[in-house]
């Protein structure tokens, strides 16, 4: 099924986010894509509880606030996110965009927003050998469905709390988990380290420390491990699946295949409404560059305002755009909800 | 004020004064030393400011932190002397320290 939309914005950072209310002040509704599991771009997973003072008019805020003070502020709009996914691809049909995700979710709009930050945050891979084959076959980076591991001998690597979380999370329903880490310190929260210690006492969770992944092996799904201890020592575990914790790293991915016009990692446009190359594609936040530009958010927020202006004339072209006040516009303000 | 050597992989060097205080990633951002990403902005947790400390300067630099010996696993030519220049403050002891960078980020 096809989702036809006014604007579909790529990236639900900080400045994805305000877009997301500057097309909605518009009546403009939106879709907004994003390959973590959580809305907030590099506040969320980089700095949560670090301060920014450089918001107008926010002298102080978290990464984590300035994030649930957005989502505060563009609650009134139509919109839908649609996380754990990844835009792969775009094509031109007629004058529409059709975008298409990882999730193969196809949408049909006038206007593509890429705030895609310094690209898509992207699961590291570990170097070991055959790793493509057994990607989705056993192998993976993170729990889509927990169910699917009912019953089975699942391996999670990793030392921070998402391998933590899961490890108790999927003790409940799995045959049996290994934890492996290739120290000793887990950095995940205390608490749940408790708890994971706590289950290991009755084996359904087997910690094993100074470990590292060195083979794959398997038909056509993976079903043997090979790891290795730090002094040499070799084991082999017979399991059902992996899911590797290994951290996140940033890609610009896709939006290199796009033939968009780059400059290094960033997409050029121009400060007129922040326009790509392409007609009716935007880039604005840190993605996007030209002369003079500064990777604030503050920033973002201004090239959101322009760039969703155009997006209004492009989807609504039998309307005349109109510069209206949040405080005295009426019609603003029904769409708000508070009138 | 102490002053920092970068050396470019390719043999270009840069001697900048850094303030106490400010990290090695830091001065080569805002000096526009090629070479050193820092895509998440010094939070140790992209590892693209990855440098080669001079061996000279190695035992004189505190000791590496947890959360930096994770991110250096994923640096493409990990050797014994690789750093994360973000974690590097400058100190009056690290005057005259010198740098050099890797061929590649990330
Ligand atoms: C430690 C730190 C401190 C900072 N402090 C400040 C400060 O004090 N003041 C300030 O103004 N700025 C600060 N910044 C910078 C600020 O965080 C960025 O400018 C801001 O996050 C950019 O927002 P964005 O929405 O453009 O991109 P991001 O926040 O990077 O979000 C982009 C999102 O797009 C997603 N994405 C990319 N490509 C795709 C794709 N193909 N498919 C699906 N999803 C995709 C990514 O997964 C990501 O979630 C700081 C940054 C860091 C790391
Ligand atoms: S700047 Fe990202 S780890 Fe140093």
């Amino acid at each position: 099924m096809t989702i036809k939309t006014d604007a579909v914005v790529i990236g639900a950072g900080p400045v994805g986010l305000f877009s997301v209310f500057e097309l909605g002040i518009l009546n403009l509704d939106c879709h907004i894509i994003d390959n973590l599991d959580k809305i907030g771009g590099q506040c969320i997973e980089l700095y949560p509880d670090k301060p920014i003072y450089d918001i107008p008019g926010l002298p102080n805020c978290t990464g984590k606030s300035l994030i649930d003070n957005l989502l505060e502020q563009i609650k009134p709009f139509k919109k839908q996110f649609h996380l754990n996914q990844r835009v792969n691809t775009i094509k031109k049909i007629n004058k529409l965009w059709q975008v298409i995700t990882s999730d193969n979710k196809i949408f049909e709009t006038p206007n593509i927003i890429i705030a895609g930050g310094v690209g898509s945050f992207e699961p590291r891979k570990p170097e070991v050998k055959d790793i493509n084959k057994f990607e989705g076959k056993g192998f993976y980076y993170s729990v889509k469905d927990k169910a699917q591991f009912t019953d089975e001998i699942v391996a999670i690597f990793g030392g921070g709390d998402s391998a933590l979380d899961w490890a108790v999370e999927l003790s409940t329903i799995a045959k049996k988990i290994y934890l492996i880490h290739r120290r000793d310190n887990f950095k995940g929260s205390p608490h749940t380290l408790n708890k994971v210690k706590e289950i290991s006492k009755t084996n359904k969770i087997e910690i094993k420390t100074f470990y590292q992944l060195k083979e794959l092996r398997g038909k056509d799904k993976l079903e043997n491990i090979e790891i290795q201890h730090d002094n040499g020592k070799i084991e082999q575990l017979d399991i059902n699946s992996v899911i590797a914790f290994f951290g996140l790293k940033m890609e610009l991915g896709p939006i290199a295949d796009w033939s968009l016009n780059l400059e290094e990692k960033s997409i050029v446009v121009n400060t007129h409404n922040f326009q790509t190359n392409h007609e009716g594609i935007f880039a604005i936040g840190d993605i996007c560059t030209y002369p003079g530009k500064l990777k604030l958010i503050l920033s973002g927020f201004h090239e959101g305002a322009l760039a969703a202006k155009e997006c209004f004339i492009r989807a609504r072209p039998n309307e005349n755009f109109v510069f209206q006040y949040t405080t005295s516009s009426t019609k603003i303000q029904k769409i708000l909800g508070v009138k | 004020m102490p002053k920092v050597t970068y050396i470019e992989f390719e043999g270009k060097e840069h001697s900048i004064n850094l303030p106490l205080g400010f990290s090695i990633m830091e001065g080569a951002i805002q000096n526009s030393i090629k070479g050193i990403d820092a895509d998440c902005g010094g939070s140790c947790a992209c590892a693209t400011c990855h440098v080669y400390v001079d061996e000279n300067w190695v035992k004189k630099l505190p000791e590496i932190q947890e959360s930096e010996r994770d991110m250096l696993d994923f640096v493409t030519e990990l050797k014994n002397n690789s750093r994360l220049s973000c974690q590097i403050t400058m100190t009056d002891q690290l005057d005259g320290i010198i740098v050099r960078l890797p061929k590649k980020q990330g």
